[in-house]
């Protein structure tokens, strides 16, 4: 067997896969817009004043930024309901929906933490030159604290991106069919050991071709707003 | 201070060039110190003093020139760095004293490391250089723990370890509070006194005067004129010279 | 004294909470095995992915050729692949290629099995974490020091050793520390190439003795035990070697 017949087989079975990558993109979206808003709350909760909303906001985070995801992922697997009754229609909720919410969680808590460090990163004398003006605590957050730090804030939260997606794959162990999961499938069906190398190298190549430039990116972006 | 001027010069440039990229900081620097002798070398900020002194011990390459401390070549690229550094001692602006290691070991460390001389008698050398430096007490204390001044000054008892035979000082006082320069100011005074040869870089115009044999003054890369300090002083010539000493004088 | 653990635990077990682990030898026995491996692996590999992170960042310093290319490489790769499709690719890929010895048997058995694949995952998958963090701890180490040391006579060599990496190393600690929970997080995929760690023998537990809530209840807690503990040695050392005058808050 030659290598171009190798490279063949591989490439004979990319569309099968990369429709398994298609769900792991799929998944990462989602988790990264249901944990950037879910995290966005509880990073400005760590920061708010009431220790009511304070030290829950700081005990969740510190509970999903600690924890395994995978853990977090037999949750969501085993303790969720397959399905959920929303008024009168009945939801049903596929095992990659549940997958997609167990990674929202350390995503949250990721993002809430990078929330509050943008923040504690604008220096004291902002918040009192603020409140000399006759800011509230309130206002001096969201009219002057914020629009200074969200720049801050996009490098580590594309890095975060990159982290979720290199972790989808976790989902295959809670049964979801995704680019792992199909390539595994994949290398069964052709049962020839000779393939395996090429075929996990393939997917290999896949996440890295979609994770590398946005880290590369995230990467110039930290060194310009640095800069500034 | 007992400088024979009949014999060679312990340290000379001729004709030396650097430039950072498009940048020629120095364009073409001739000096001549003798063994014992006191140089001070001023002029305005930029116009390329430290990289003077830094090209002595060839922390900064050259482009161009030569660069002779005693039989050493130092612009030559396989010359022997270890020797070389053996014989010109440094202390900088901002001390450099090693955070992690006592004022102690900052001291004695690189004769032993570097030279390999014998412990016990590098660490008797060092407390005797650290009694002179008046510092006897601080020999356990971490650099971090010092004034600037009192770390300035195991910084120069750092360089006097290794035993060399010419030390550059370049702006020590630069980074201290006023009432600190005064007492490293006396430490250099001493060390000159002990007879080392010394450049120094400064600011300081009436340490210059007293303390000098020779003052160079830098313009632009330039040395535009040197003369002893009593004529310097008072008969410059050039009209950057006279420029630069109304404006600190 | 067991006796009356393992009674107070069955009494739990009637009114709902059902700790097997406490109260079933068996059970216990698994658990306690479970939590060896992922205290052996943690341990191992933070080891090897500080070793594989120290001499990347040193090389990445010290040399601008093939060397550091191959580093950065390497930190590239794994660091934007997923770390259980490395550790797949690793453990059937790389391992269907590996020579298989005989035991006393004569049944064959693979050079490594899946604990031994298991730490070298991991440990490149860290490494290359490390090798950025104690990077951009000799970054933060200011010029001037090098050059008093190039000054006093050291090579470049002598000097990085004896002078930039013990003050990198201070810089180093709090993306360390993160580094070590994130590695303590990551041993439980580990689980995937059937290596018997804690999350491994809970979900034994959890379905022979149908008690999942409870399981991961507990093994979530040893996570949360364990991560802790990582931040707190890794403080405890950072303290002992805090310098006076020197640091984040210092000069
Ligand atoms: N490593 C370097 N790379 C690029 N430019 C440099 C470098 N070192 C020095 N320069 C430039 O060379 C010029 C001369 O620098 P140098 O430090 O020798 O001046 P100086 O006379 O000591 O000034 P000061 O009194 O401010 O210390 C400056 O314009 C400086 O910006
Ligand atoms: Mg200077």
């Amino acid at each position: 067997m030659g290598d171009a017949n190798v490279l063949a087989r591989v490439l004979d079975w990319m569309p099968f896969v990369l429709t398994g990558f298609g769900l792991n993109v799929l998944m990462s979206l989602l988790a990264i817009a249901i944990g950037t808003a879910v995290g966005t709350f509880l990073g400005l909760g760590q920061l708010s004043q009431p220790l009511i909303i304070a030290v829950p906001s700081r005990l969740a985070t510190q509970l999903f930024r600690n924890a395994p995801w995978l853990v977090l992922l037999f949750y969501c697997i085993f303790l969720m309901p397959y399905q959920v009754g929303i008024g009168g229609s009945v939801i049903v909720l596929p095992s990659w929906l549940r997958a997609t919410i167990g990674f929202s969680f350390p995503v949250a808590a990721n993002f809430s933490e990078i929330v509050r460090g943008a923040v504690n990163s604008v220096p004291r004398g902002q918040w009192e030159a603020a409140e000399a003006l006759g800011y509230g605590r309130q206002s001096t957050l969201f009219r002057i604290i914020l629009p200074q730090c969200v720049t801050r804030m996009i490098p580590p939260w594309m890095n975060l991106y990159a982290l979720l997606l290199t972790a989808t794959p976790l989902s295959v162990i809670v049964g979801v069919e995704e680019a792992l999961g199909r390539t595994q499938a994949a290398v069964q069906a052709l049962s020839d050991s000779r393939m395996l190398i090429p075929m996990y190298l393939a997917l290999l190549a896949m996440f890295f071709i979609y994770a590398w430039p946005i880290n590369r990116l995230s990467l110039m972006l930290e060194r310009r707003f640095r800069t500034k | 201070m007992n400088a024979s001027s009949s014999s060679q010069p312990l340290i000379s440039l001729r004709g030396v060039r650097k430039s950072f990229g498009p940048f020629e900081v120095l364009r073409g620097i001739d000096m001549d110190i003798r063994k014992g002798e006191v140089v001070a070398i001023i002029g305005p900020s930029g116009s390329g003093k430290s990289t003077i002194l830094r090209t002595i011990n060839g922390l900064t390459p050259i482009n161009d020139g030569v660069i002779m401390v005693g039989e050493i070549k130092v612009n030559d690229p396989k010359v022997d760095k270890v020797k070389l550094r053996h014989r010109v001692g440094m202390v900088f602006q901002q001390y450099n004293l090693f955070p992690h290691k006592t004022v102690l070991e900052n001291v004695a460390m690189a004769p032993i490391q570097v030279l390999k001389e014998p412990r016990s008698l590098v660490e008797e050398r060092a407390r005797k250089l650290l009694g002179e430096m008046r510092l006897p007490d601080k020999a356990d204390s971490y650099p971090g723990e010092l004034s600037g001044g009192q770390q300035q000054r195991v910084a120069i008892a750092r360089a006097l370890c290794m035993e060399p035979e010419v030390i550059l000082f370049d702006e020590v006082t630069a980074a201290l509070d006023p009432e600190m320069v005064k007492e490293v100011l006396a430490a250099v005074r001493k060390v000159a006194e002990d007879g080392m040869t010394c450049i120094l870089v400064t600011h300081e115009m009436g340490f210059a005067r007293e303390a000098a044999d020779h003052i160079y003054f830098t313009d632009k890369g330039l040395i535009v004129e040197h003369a002893p300090p009593a004529e310097f002083f008072t008969r410059a010539s050039d009209p950057r010279t006279k420029e630069f000493l109304s404006k600190v004088l | 004294m067991i006796a009356d653990i393992q009674t107070f635990f069955r009494h739990l077990a009637d009114s709902g909470i059902n700790l097997t682990i406490f109260y079933d030898a068996f059970d216990f026995e698994r658990f306690i095995t479970g939590l060896g491996n992922t205290l052996l692996l943690i341990l191992l590999c933070s080891f090897f992915s500080i070793v594989i992170g120290a001499i990347g960042a040193a090389v990445l310093t010290l040399s601008k050729g093939l060397g550091a290319a191959v580093v950065r490489g390497y930190v590239a790769l794994f660091r934007n692949t997923p770390l259980l499709v490395q550790m797949y690719f690793f453990y059937f890929a790389i391992g269907s290629i590996m020579p298989v010895t005989k035991n006393d048997i004569g049944l064959p058995v693979p050079l490594l099995g899946s604990f031994s694949w298991a730490v070298i995952s991991l440990s490149l998958y860290s490494g290359a974490f490390n090798v950025e963090t104690f990077r951009s701890g000799v970054g933060a180490v200011h010029q001037s020091y090098e050059e008093a040391a190039l000054a006093l006579g050291y090579s470049r060599m002598q000097a990085f050793v004896s002078v930039t990496v013990p003050l990198a190393l201070r810089f180093s600690f709090a993306s360390l520390a993160n580094n070590l929970v994130d590695l303590t997080k990551a041993t439980t995929v580990a689980y995937a190439v059937g290596v018997a760690e804690l999350l491994y023998v809970s979900n034994q537990i959890w379905s022979d003795s149908l008690n999942t809530i409870e399981m991961m209840n507990v093994m979530l807690l040893i996570y949360l035990v364990l991560t802790g503990a990582v931040v707190f040695i890794i403080n405890r050392i950072e303290t002992a070697m805090r310098l006076p005058g020197f640091g984040l808050g210092g000069v």
